[in-house]
């Protein structure tokens, strides 16, 4: 097992890739309409063990006896050519799925995190998480019929984003909208992930130095 | 968030139909076990999953439970990740994770982990990615 596993690292080139894309917001605000809208979604059940969980979520009211919990979320599959495919997660909106977050979060080439200007706090949440763990991610505001248009730039400032975070106005049911905040995504991931070597290979040569 | 059946039935109604999914509970499938075994691989819900035609010949499933045989029947058409298995099957990851964990101490699958974003930068492949989205 352990031998094949290198066998197969030492010709990355021929390997099955897998990247992995969260979408995430509050309850609602279309997560589930933007992974349908561009790929074939499906929903994925998981049962989860909450014992580990209840040590760090303090929000486990009326499921303090259960030991293990399903949890429904959305999950799509682009295929980009044989071999590289994308699987988008909508995560669960409940905070006492923040468990599985973690585990979804592991790996993520990035998220998005589906903003409704009606509540932009439903995704207070979402923007700490992810600035937390430095996972590259942009805000999408997915632009209700008859909710009040705010600017990108408006909403970058209240949700106090760090410098750089991408905001981008989409309409969650459109296909082309859609894949347009994907590729917003992956190239603002890119830019982060080489941003990170660069400073990697500066601070050693320094360190060298 | 699709709606999960009450835990306690109302009395003399019938909240089960075909609707409700399986009326098996799902770790039944895995003999009550809710942990793979003792190769303790954490199954990804993007690791890749492929059957070793090399260690099961064709027909040699049939010694196993159903739905480890649904898995390999899904591995055969395609690489299929453990979210795709658990969603085709319709039986929750963890499951899933048991289940696969069987038929990697038969050796008769072989998992991929993802590759690490930190490993990721490979522009080439983002191209690719970026590229493969503009052309849906």
């Amino acid at each position: 097992m352990d031998s094949a596993r290198s066998d197969r690292a030492a010709r990355p080139t021929e390997d099955a890739l897998a990247l992995k894309i969260l979408v995430a917001g509050g309850f609602g605000v279309g997560k589930t309409t933007l992974v349908g809208s561009v790929s074939e979604i499906r929903p994925l059940r998981t049962e989860e063990q909450l014992s580990e969980a209840g040590q760090t979520v303090d929000d486990l009211g009326g499921v303090d006896q259960k030991t293990t919990t399903t949890v429904a979320m959305d999950f799509g599959r682009i295929t980009i050519r044989s071999g590289l495919a994308v699987y988008l997660f909508g995560t669960p909106g409940q905070d006492r799925f923040w468990f599985l977050w973690d585990e979804l979060a592991t790996g993520a080439l990035g998220a998005v995190v589906l903003a409704d200007t009606r509540r932009l706090q439903d995704c207070f949440p979402a923007v700490d998480y992810f600035e937390h763990r430095s996972i590259p991610f942009l805000v999408a505001v997915n632009c209700f019929p008859g909710s009040r248009s705010y600017g990108a730039h408006e909403v970058s400032r209240a949700l106090d984003l760090d410098k750089g975070t991408p905001v981008v106005l989409c309409d969650a049911r459109d296909k082309d909208s859609g894949k347009e905040v994907l590729i917003r995504l992956v190239e603002y991931a890119g830019r982060m992930y080489t941003q990170r070597m660069l400073d990697g290979a500066e601070e050693e040569s320094e360190v060298v130095g | 968030m699709t709606s999960q059946p009450p835990n306690t039935p109302p009395q003399g109604s019938h909240w089960y139909d075909a609707e409700a999914g399986p009326l098996v509970r799902p770790y039944a499938m895995t003999g009550g076990r809710t942990r793979p075994g003792p190769t303790s691989v954490r199954f990804d819900f993007i690791a890749l999953i492929d059957v070793d035609e090399g260690a099961l010949r064709h027909g040699e499933e049939t010694a196993l439970g159903p739905e480890h045989r649904s898995l390999i029947k899904l591995c055969r058409i395609e690489t299929q990740s453990v979210a795709e298995l658990a969603a085709e099957t319709d039986l929750p990851v963890g499951v899933i994770r048991v289940l696969l964990g069987d038929l990697l101490e038969l050796g008769y699958i072989t998992v991929r982990r993802p590759v690490p974003p930190a490993q990721l930068p490979d522009e080439k492949i983002l191209r690719e990615v970026i590229d493969g989205l503009r052309a849906l």
